[in-house]
C-alpha cells in the first residue's frame, strides 16, 4: 500500500487535457474532488472512478487513479460488481441526470437498495448536454429544448425523492458554485459506509444556463438555500428568521417572531433517524415555495451488500470448511466402473 | 410366480409421461441413476412445459422424460421409445404419435375417467376403441395398486395416490431387471424428516415391482448389460450442473474467485442455482436487477480482478449486447454462457434450438470480435466451461459459451476427472509500473496485461471510447481506429493457434463430411456411425470452436466431395462455412424445438450418397 501522507492534488490529476466547455460547472466539481481526495487518507491505487455516458462521465480520464468509463446508465451495475469483488477499493461513481435517472434508473435504485459501499456523484444539470440539448428527466415541465420545441410534457423526477424512496442510507445535495462546501460533503460521503449519493446542482452553460440560478445566485442565496445541519433547527434566510415547520404532515415555511412562531416551532434536522420520512419531506421541498435544502439529508448506519456477501462466504467457510474441489466433483451418487467389469 | 423369460437387449428407450404434477422428471431421473449405477451407458431428454402448473390433466400440462440405456455407446436419448408409460389420457394423446407400433404402452387405467378423457380431447376412450391396436398395451390400475399397498398408513388418499409414480417405476425396474435399493436409499434421504412419506414411497415402489413380477402381464423381462465404459468413478450429471462445476474447477485453475452476475431465465437458471451453493469455494453469485446489470456487474468484477461470468439465454443475450461490446473494447476476460432456447423473442423457453450462433458472432455494434465455443453434450460442459475460462483469461477477451436446453437439462454418465491433474492457468500481469501501458500486448497472444485496481503504480483509465494504441488514451485518430480494429480482430484469430486442430471421425477424405456443432453431436455421430457400418464413405466433424474456427478446417473441408451441415436452425453454421471458405454445403434444418432423431440425419446421408 502506498503512503497517503504526502499526497497532493497533483497526484490525482492525470495528464489528459480537460475537454468540457469553458464555464462548465464540471470544472469546479473536478477541482473539488482532486482537492479533497489527498486529504482523505485513501491510497491512490485504491481509488477507482467508474462513470457512465454523458458530459460528466468523462471525469475518470482526468483523474490519475484507476478509472473505467463505461456505457450509458450502467455505471452503478459495473461499480457493484467491482466493489463486491474487490471490497478494499474506494469506488466512486460519476453520473448525470440522464445517465442515472433515465437510461440507468433501474441500476441506480437497485445499487441504493442493496446499499453497496460506493460514492455516487450525480451531476444534475437538468439537460442532456453531450447529445446537444434535449430535455432530461429532471428538466422542469414545459422546458423548451431541441427535442421539445413546444415545451416538454414530462413531469420531472426528483433525484432526492427517488434515492430516498429507494431508502438511500446517505443522501446529500451540493452545488457546483460552492466548492468548499462540496468538499465537506464529499468528505462526509466518503466516511459513510454504504451507498452515498451526492446530487450536485451543476450548471450547463451551453444548453441550460442558469437552471439553478434561483438557488445559487449570490444575492438571494441565503433566502433560497436551507443548509442542513444534524441536530440543528432548519433555519434559513439572510436574517436567519425563517424556518421549516411541520404542520400536520405538511412542511411549511414560517417566519420566527411572526404569528406567534418561535424557534421552538422549527423542525430540528435529524439525518440519523432510521425512517426515511424526514429526508423525504426535504426532498419534496422545491422552489419557489421552499428554499432548496443543501447538505446531508440522511446518513444512516446500515450493513452494506458487499460486506454481507463476504461475511456470508466467511460464515459458510467456517461451517463447511474451505471448499475441496475433489469433494465437490465426487459428490452425489457415484459408482465405480472397474476394468474387469466389462464384458466382451 | 410367472414363467417369464429374460431377454437380453443391447439398448432400450423408455419414455415416462404424465401430468406436470405426477413427478415424471423425478421418476425418469431415478430410472436413469439406477441404470447408471448398474453400468449402462445412457442419455436423457427431459421435456416439460414452461407453465409451472398447467391445469391438471390437460395437454399443455404434459411432462415427459425419455432415457435411452445401452451396453454400447449411447449418444442420444433414442429416436423411438420402446416403452411409453402414460400416467393419464393427456400424456397418451401427446406422446402416442411418436411411439412406433409394436412398442409397449403402459397406462394407469384409473386416470382414464370421462373427465380426464374430455380434458385430453378424447371423444372415446382410446383403451376401448381400438386406437391402440398394434401396440403392446398393458393396463394397470396404478392408483388402486398404490392405495392397496399403502393401506394402513396414516395418510389421506390424496397423499397416497401421489406415490403412484413410484409404483410405475417399480414395474419398470422389474421389466428391465434393475435393483430397487438405489431408489429406496434415495427415498430415505429425500424424506429423512418425513418417515411416513419415505415408507409410503418405498411401499409403492415395491408394490409395482411385485405386481409386475407376479402378474402375468408381460411375457418377458429384459436385461441391458453394463456398457463397455472406461474404468473410473462416475456420476450422472446434467449439462447445467457440469457447466457449473467446470466453472468452479476453472476458478481453482486460475486461482481467482468466480463472480457470476446473472438474472433468472429458462433454461439457464440452474447454473445460478448450482453456483449459489458453492460459497465455500469463494463463488459469488449476484442475482442482478436485470440482464444488463448482470453482465455489467460481471464486467465490473473482471475489471476488479475476479473471474466475471454471466449466464443467460437468447433474450438475455440480446439485452447484454452493448455491455459485451464494452468488454470487447476494454479487453477484459468475461465468460458469457448462453443456454439457447427456441426463439425469436420469448419463443419456446423450455424447448431447444441452436439459433443463436450468428447472434453470438455478430449481434453487437461495430467490429466487435470475440471467442465463441460450444458444448456437445451434458458431460462435455465441464471441459468447455474450463476452456472458455482459460481462453478468456489468456487472451483477455469475452468468450461466449453456447449450450442449449437439450444439453442443459439432459444427463449422461460422467467420468469424474482428477481435479489435481487440472493444469494451472497463468495470468498475464504487468510487472513494471515505470513503462506500463494498459494496452501493451503480449507478443504471442496479443493479450494486454491485466492490471487491476489496488496495484500501486499501475493506475490507468479504460473505457468504451476508442483509445490510442498502447496507452488507451481517448483517440479519434482515423488510422489509429483502423489499427485497433485490426488488432482486436487479430487477437481473436490468434486463439486458433491455441485451440486444437479439427478432428474427423471416419475417412480422411471421401464422399461426404457431416459437419455439426453443439447439442446435435449425439444424433449426428450416431447417424454417421450407422452409415459407416454400411460401408459408406462418410466422416463426421463436430466443430467445438466457432470463433475462431479451427486453423485446419478450411483445408479439411476440401477433402470431401460433399459437405452436409445439419442444424436446429435455418442454417447458421452452414452460412458461416460458406462465406468463410467459399464452399458449397448441403443443409439439413429442423426448427421444431426438438432434437434431431438419428434417422432424420441418416436418411439425409443416404439420400446424398444415393
Amino acid at each position: 500500500m502506498s503512503d497517503t501522507s504526502t499526497l497532493t492534488k497533483k497526484d490525482f490529476t492525470s495528464n489528459q487535457e480537460v475537454r468540457w466547455c469553458p464555464g462548465c460547472g464540471d470544472y469546479a466539481i473536478l477541482n473539488a474532488v482532486q482537492s479533497v481526495l489527498p486529504k482523505l487518507g485513501i491510497p491512490k491505487e485504491k481509488v477507482v472512478f467508474v462513470s457512465g455516458i454523458g458530459c460528466s462521465s468523462r471525469f475518470p480520464y482526468y483523474m490519475d487513479t484507476y478509472g473505467f468509463h463505461t456505457i450509458h446508465g450502467r455505471a452503478a451495475a459495473i461499480a457493484t460488481g467491482l466493489k463486491v469483488t474487490n471490497p478494499g477499493l474506494s469506488v466512486w461513481m460519476i453520473t448525470g441526470d440522464g445517465d442515472s435517472l433515465s437510461i440507468g434508473g433501474n441500476h441506480f435504485i437497485h445499487a441504493i437498495r442493496r446499499n453497496i459501499d460506493i460514492n455516487v456523484l450525480l451531476f444534475n444539470n437538468e439537460i442532456y448536454g453531450l447529445t446537444k440539448g434535449q430535455y432530461s428527466p429532471t428538466s422542469p415541465t414545459g422546458l423548451v429544448t431541441k427535442s421539445t420545441p413546444y415545451g416538454s410534457l414530462d413531469r420531472s423526477f426528483s433525484a432526492s425523492s427517488l434515492a430516498i424512496g429507494a431508502e438511500a442510507s446517505f443522501f446529500a445535495r451540493a452545488i457546483d458554485t460552492d466548492p468548499k462546501y462540496l468538499q465537506e460533503i464529499i468528505a462526509r460521503a466518503t466516511a459513510h459506509k454504504g451507498t452515498s449519493v451526492i446530487e450536485i446542482l451543476q450548471n450547463c452553460v451551453i444548453f441550460n444556463d442558469g437552471a439553478h440560478n434561483w438557488t445559487t445566485d449570490r444575492a438571494s442565496k441565503d433566502d433560497h438555500q436551507l443548509r442542513l445541519e444534524h441536530g440543528k433547527p432548519m433555519i434559513f434566510g439572510a436574517e436567519r428568521n425563517k424556518g421549516i415547520r411541520l404542520n400536520g404532515i405538511k412542511p411549511e415555511v414560517i417566519t420566527i417572531g411572526e404569528n406567534g412562531m418561535t424557534e421552538a416551532d422549527v423542525l430540528v434536522h435529524d439525518e440519523k433517524t432510521p425512517e426515511p420520512t424526514l429526508a423525504y419531506f426535504l426532498s419534496r421541498m422545491r422552489a419557489p415555495e421552499f428554499p432548496t435544502p443543501l447538505g446531508v439529508f440522511r446518513a444512516v448506519e446500515d450493513s452494506t451488500y458487499d460486506e454481507q456477501v463476504h461475511q456470508q462466504l466467511e460464515d459458510i467457510r467456517l461451517k463447511k470448511g474451505q471448499g475441496d474441489l475433489k469433494k465437490l466433483l465426487f459428490a452425489g451418487d457415484t459408482w465405480e466402473v472397474k476394468g474387469d467389469q466389462n464384458h466382451a | 410366480m410367472t414363467t417369464t423369460t429374460r431377454v437380453e437387449l443391447d439398448r432400450v428407450t423408455i419414455r415416462f409421461a404424465g401430468d406436470s404434477g405426477d413427478g415424471m422428471q423425478l421418476t425418469g431421473t431415478q430410472f436413469t441413476n439406477t441404470s447408471a449405477i448398474v453400468g449402462n451407458d445412457l442419455a436423457t431428454f427431459p421435456d416439460f412445459p414452461a407453465e409451472i402448473r398447467a391445469p391438471a390433466g390437460t395437454l399443455p400440462g404434459v411432462s415427459s422424460f425419455q432415457v435411452q440405456i445401452g451396453e454400447t455407446d449411447i449418444y442420444t436419448p433414442g429416436d423411438d421409445p420402446d416403452v411409453l408409460v402414460a400416467m393419464n389420457p393427456a400424456a397418451l394423446k401427446v406422446n402416442l404419435p411418436v411411439i412406433p407400433k409394436g412398442s409397449t404402452v403402459i397406462v394407469d387405467t384409473a386416470s382414464f375417467t370421462r373427465r380426464n378423457l374430455e380434458k385430453a380431447g378424447y371423444d372415446a376412450n382410446p383403451l376401448e376403441d381400438g386406437s391402440l391396436e398394434g401396440y403392446h398395451l398393458i393396463e394397470v390400475d396404478l392408483t388402486k395398486l398404490t392405495l392397496n399397498a399403502l393401506e394402513g398408513l396414516e395418510l389421506d388418499n390424496k397423499a397416497k395416490t401421489r406415490c403412484k409414480n413410484f409404483c410405475a417405476l417399480g414395474m419398470m425396474y422389474w421389466m428391465y431387471t434393475r435393483p430397487l435399493e438405489p431408489t429406496k436409499e434415495w427415498i430415505e434421504r429425500k424424506f429423512a424428516r418425513k418417515a411416513i412419506l419415505a415408507e409410503a414411497n418405498k411401499l409403492a415402489l415395491q408394490a409395482g415391482y411385485n405386481y409386475a413380477n407376479t402378474a402375468d402381464l408381460m411375457a418377458s423381462s429384459f436385461e441391458v448389460k453394463p456398457a463397455q465404459i472406461a474404468p473410473g468413478i462416475y456420476r450422472s450429471i446434467s449439462g447445467n450442473q457440469a457447466l457449473a462445476l467446470g466453472l468452479v474447477a476453472a476458478s481453482k485453475q486460475v486461482g481467482l474467485p468466480i463472480f457470476l452476475g446473472t438474472y433468472p431465465i429458462t433454461p439457464a437458471s440452474d447454473i445460478l442455482h448450482e453456483l449459489s451453493k458453492y460459497k465455500e469455494y469463494g463463488v459469488i453469485t449476484f442475482q442482478a436487477e436485470d440482464e444488463i446489470a448482470a453482465v455489467c456487474a460481471a464486467i465490473g468484477a473482471s475489471y476488479g480482478g475476479g473471474l466475471g461470468m454471466t449466464s443467460t439465454s437468447g433474450p438475455g443475450m440480446a439485452l447484454k449486447s452493448e455491455a459485451i461490446g464494452l468488454a470487447v473494447k476494454t479487453e477484459l476476460p468475461l465468460v458469457i454462457v448462453n443456454v439457447q432456447r427456441a426463439g425469436p423473442s420469448t419463443g419456446m423457453p423450455t424447448k431447444t434450438e441452436q439459433s443463436d450462433l450468428l447472434q453470438s458472432l455478430f449481434a453487437r455494434n461495430g467490429e466487435s470480435p470475440l471467442c465463441v465455443i460450444s458444448c456437445s453434450r451434458p458431460t462435455d460442459c465441464f471441459d468447455v466451461a474450463r476452456e472458455a475460462t482459460e481462453i478468456a483469461v489468456r487472451f483477455m477477451t469475452p468468450v461466449i459459451l453456447l449450450s442449449d436446453g437439450f444439453i442443459a437439462n439432459g444427463t449422461g454418465p460422467w467420468k469424474i476427472p482428477d481435479p489435481d491433474a487440472l493444469p494451472q492457468i497463468d495470468i498475464h500481469r504487468p510487472s513494471d509500473p515505470e513503462d506500463f501501458k494498459p494496452y501493451q500486448r503480449a507478443e504471442d497472444t496479443l493479450a494486454r496485461a491485466w492490471a487491476i485496481p489496488g496495484m500501486p503504480g499501475f493506475e490507468h483509465r479504460i473505457g468504451g471510447l476508442e483509445g490510442q494504441n498502447e496507452t488507451g488514451n481517448v483517440s479519434y485518430d482515423p488510422k489509429n481506429h483502423e489499427t485497433m480494429s485490426l488488432l482486436r480482430a487479430e487477437k481473436i484469430q490468434r486463439i486458433a493457434q491455441f485451440i486444437p486442430e479439427q478432428e474427423v471421425v471416419g475417412p480422411e477424405s471421401g464422399d461426404l463430411l457431416v459437419v455439426s456443432w453443439g447439442g446435435t453431436y449425439g444424433s449426428v455421430y450416431s447417424a454417421v456411425l450407422q452409415a459407416q457400418r454400411e460401408g459408406k464413405s462418410v466422416a463426421h466433424a463436430h466443430v467445438r470452436y466457432i470463433s475462431p474456427l479451427p486453423r485446419n478446417l478450411g483445408e479439411l473441408l476440401q477433402r470431401y466431395k460433399r459437405i452436409l451441415v445439419p442444424e436446429l436452425n435455418l442454417g447458421q453454421l452452414s452460412k458461416l462455412l460458406q462465406y468463410t471458405y467459399g464452399i458449397k454445403v448441403e443443409t439439413l434444418n429442423k426448427i421444431q424445438g426438438q432434437p434431431f432423431k438419428v434417422r432424420e440425419i441418416k436418411s439425409t446421408i443416404d439420400a446424398l450418397l444415393a
